[in-house]
């Protein structure tokens, strides 16, 4: 998927001057970005060099170390199936296979409408629920194949 | 609420809050709004139940309160209607109605929503009767039933705050810091060093000193740090500020996963809160002390949970651990003496300062302190939380509180400590688990995860599992650790997937030996640890991979199929209705036949099989 979003500089500019300027909170900026776009637009990055006052090699090492934040375009929906090891060993497994063949996508992709991203996200602290999933922050739990389905289902049917 | 300006104004205030409540004739309604019952759909209950409250005016005398979580996360969601106490679980937006209608108003109880015991099948009406909660020692949980962790006052009502006032007050840095040491309590993060000693030598060092609370829980498996920072934020900040008291500090972090958005939104509530009461901020309770707490989010980022790394990554950095020549209680975060301690950790402390370190001492075994929270999770029936006084057993803590294994299936092992831990076989289950027993038999007790594995859990499947973890997780800085866990992972999925030789567990045992020896920092000189007690306890497992090219669980999918064992089927059909490929054909009441060309192996027949008629081959 390689479509581009209009940036809003001023919300940029806000949340930066939320943390004032700080380079220490670069990761809590970029995830603050993320909760706008679903993603960190690389077209940011020259702003946050030039106002955190850092090198762009630290902002790109920084966007590409932790897992909370993406450079690629993700979907409406990010979908992340915890395969934590509650999770795993109660088949998380099965619910991925499940919604890659759904969403005919593979895990770490975004479907072609652009609506769904399918991310493994190792452990969100809700084990005796397994196997869950998140859906941007909604969590469900207690899950089987055709509850995963489901899940999908109703997002879909909010988008119709 | 005014700012406390001193001791007086907070004793005077919960005094105040305590007679109203005495004098309150109001009912109570817990509700379990944790991320566990969350998951199962709180809000709707929480909504449906305000909704028929004010239908039937009956508002003003019934009051909802959203706690933390409860612990028994299994039955979610959960709603604890005092002064009784009945427990009602599973509950869903349709009960509420007749909640309201005979429990509330009348004060009858409702059957179907009573718990049922999974180990003597009987109905239990009260929350402290029931096993689960009843075995269990909940001092630094207990709470969380009872406190709405949005409001200051709950916490007060059951005495917060009351030890910082005495260690503001009462008691010296120094005292303090010896009081800690007496307790005996140790870092719950997994480490288990003495938390005493390490304030101690944090103290020693000069320099703007640091104290940060690590709430970066990233062993798979384990989410108490979670509940306690969700469902009781103030005991953590409270323990904070008495260390940092003790430590001579006057900044503290709290470094926690964005991955826990509750977590954050809570705790964010709670320092807003402290701060604006005085309990944080510029002269504390009146005593003259500074000190404040700011919140870092963290990257969804395992090897951050090490002390070099976490500090590296609340300077803004990539999360990379440094070799440790010189402490962090020396040189932490921004070169300055800092004291990194856990959650539950910090969460012990009003209790020791509170109770007294005799108190403190008194519960758990000779050189592990205190309780223990532990999660119980995966394939055992009462899953949750589960808070014990070091030395319980670890069958104890799995069949007498856990209900045993589900669905008639076998205990096969139980994996302590995490992606650095290892699984422990049935032949251990009278084991006493605190900080020294779980590492005899090469695993650990870690942070407290407790993931429970039966009959149809694959041991090989598991360790590919964590070292795939593991290799994903790796920082990349040292070869041992980025080489050798893309080496081990390469051999294990290849024993997963049919092709295993002759003298792959030998290679296996040589990398992670290596892996032991030589890598930089603890995530992966702990690394091998899942694979070696693997192949000590179930080496059978590998070998039936390599040899026989069988995986006796039924996990790993080219190694295995199903079959009707024609004796125990009774042709009851709901296999054949079930398989999404057409596979399973046979008419009813007689023997069924799966199609092996059509089966993809999903395990649904298996799993919903009633007369284990469905056999792994």
């Amino acid at each position: 998927m390689t479509t581009s979003v209009k940036i809003d500089w001023d919300r940029i500019n806000q949340i930066i001057d939320n943390y004032d300027n700080d380079k220490e909170s670069l990761l809590m900026i970029m995830q603050d970005i993320s909760d706008i776009y679903n993603y960190v637009p690389p077209e940011i990055v020259p702003l946050l060099v030039e106002r955190l006052g850092i090198r762009e090699s630290l902002v790109y090492g920084v966007a590409t170390f932790y897992k909370t934040i993406s450079l690629e375009p993700r979907g409406k929906y990010i979908i992340s199936v915890c395969t934590g090891t509650a999770c795993h060993v109660r088949g998380a497994e099965k619910i991925t296979q499940a919604l890659e063949e759904r969403l005919d996508i593979k895990e770490g992709q975004t479907s072609n409408d652009g609506q769904f991203t399918l991310e493994g996200v190792r452990c969100i602290g809700c084990c005796a629920s397994g196997p869950v999933l998140t859906v941007n922050k909604d969590t469900h739990g207690g899950l089987d194949r055709t509850r995963a389905l489901d899940v999908v289902d109703k997002y879909e049917e909010q988008e119709a | 609420m005014a700012r406390f300006e001193n001791r007086e104004a907070l004793d005077t205030y919960r005094e105040e809050l305590q007679t109203q409540s005495q004098q309150s004739q109001k009912r109570l309604i817990s509700l379990c709004a944790g991320s566990g019952c969350g998951a199962y759909g709180t809000a709707d209950v929480h909504k449906a139940l305000e909704a028929e409250l004010k239908e039937q005016g009956l508002e003003d005398e019934i009051e909802i309160r959203l706690t933390g979580c409860h612990g028994f996360c299994e039955k979610g969601p959960i709603m604890v209607v005092h002064p009784e106490g009945i427990f009602y679980s599973q509950i869903n937006a349709s009960h509420v109605k007749e909640i309201v209608e005979k429990t509330l108003k009348q004060g009858e109880l409702i059957k179907k929503l009573i718990f049922k015991d999974p180990v003597t099948k009987k109905k239990i009406t009260h929350e402290h009767d029931i096993p689960f909660y009843k075995l269990q020692k909940r001092i630094i949980f207990g709470n969380n039933g009872l406190i709405d962790p949005t409001n200051l006052d709950h916490y007060l009502m059951v005495g917060g705050y009351a030890p910082l006032a005495k260690a503001l007050f009462d008691l010296d840095p120094e005292t303090i810091v010896s009081q800690v040491k007496a307790s005996g309590l140790r870092g719950r993060g997994g480490g288990g060093f003495p938390t005493g000693i390490k304030w101690a030598s944090c103290r020693r060092h000069e320099g703007n000193r640091y104290v940060i609370c690590n709430a970066d829980e990233g062993d798979p498996g384990a989410y108490m740090d979670r509940s306690i920072l969700e469902g009781n934020p103030h005991s953590v900040i409270e323990g904070m500020i008495i260390g940092a008291f003790a430590i001579g500090s006057n900044q503290g972090y709290v470094y926690v996963r964005h991955e826990y958005p509750l977590a954050v939104t809570n705790l964010t509530i709670a320092l807003e809160t402290a701060r604006k009461q005085g309990f944080l901020g510029k002269d504390i309770l009146g005593s003259g002390f500074d000190f404040d707490i700011h919140i870092s989010r963290g990257g969804g980022a395992f090897v951050c949970g090490e002390s070099t790394a976490l500090m590296a990554s609340l300077e803004g950095k990539p999360g990379r651990p440094k070799a440790k020549y010189v402490h962090t209680v020396e040189k932490g975060f921004r070169e300055g003496p800092t004291n990194l301690n856990n959650v539950e950790t910090w969460a012990n402390v009003p209790i020791i300062i509170e109770k007294g370190p005799e108190f403190y001492a008194a519960i758990g075994t000779e050189r592990s302190k205190g309780t223990k929270i532990f999660s119980l999770v995966g394939k055992v029936a009462n899953t949750g939380l589960v808070e014990v006084p070091m030395g319980t057993t670890l069958r104890q803590i799995i069949f007498d509180i856990g209900g045993g294994i589900p669905n008639k299936k076998k205990f096969k092992a139980v994996q302590t400590g995490g992606p650095s831990g290892g699984c422990i076989p049935e032949q251990f289950l009278d084991l006493p688990v605190d900080f020294d027993e779980l590492s005899k038999v090469g695993s650990i007790m870690g942070s407290g995860g407790m993931i429970v594995m039966d009959q149809d859990t694959c041991m090989v499947d598991v360790a590919r599992y964590f070292v795939d973890f593991l290799k994903d997780e790796s920082c990349g800085q040292c070869n041992p650790c980025r080489e050798g866990l893309k080496q081990m992972l390469e051999v294990l999925t290849r024993i997963c997937s049919g092709e295993g030789r002759e003298g792959d567990i030998e290679l296996l045992e040589e990398l992670g030996s290596m892996l032991q020896k030589f890598s930089l920092c603890g995530l992966g000189t702990s690394a091998p640890n899942p694979v070696l007690t693997n192949l000590l306890y179930f080496r059978d497992e590998y070998e039936a991979h390599i040899k026989d090219k069988k995986c006796p669980s039924g996990v790993c999918k080219p190694l295995f199929y199903y079959e009707i064992d024609t004796d125990a089927c009774t042709g009851c059909t709901l296999c054949a209705k079930k398989c999404p490929q057409d596979a399973v054909s046979g008419k009813k009441k007689e023997v069924h036949h799966i199609d092996q060309d059509k089966c993809i192996k999903c395990g649904i027949c298996y799993d919903g099989c009633k007369f284990n008629a469905i056999a792994i081959r």
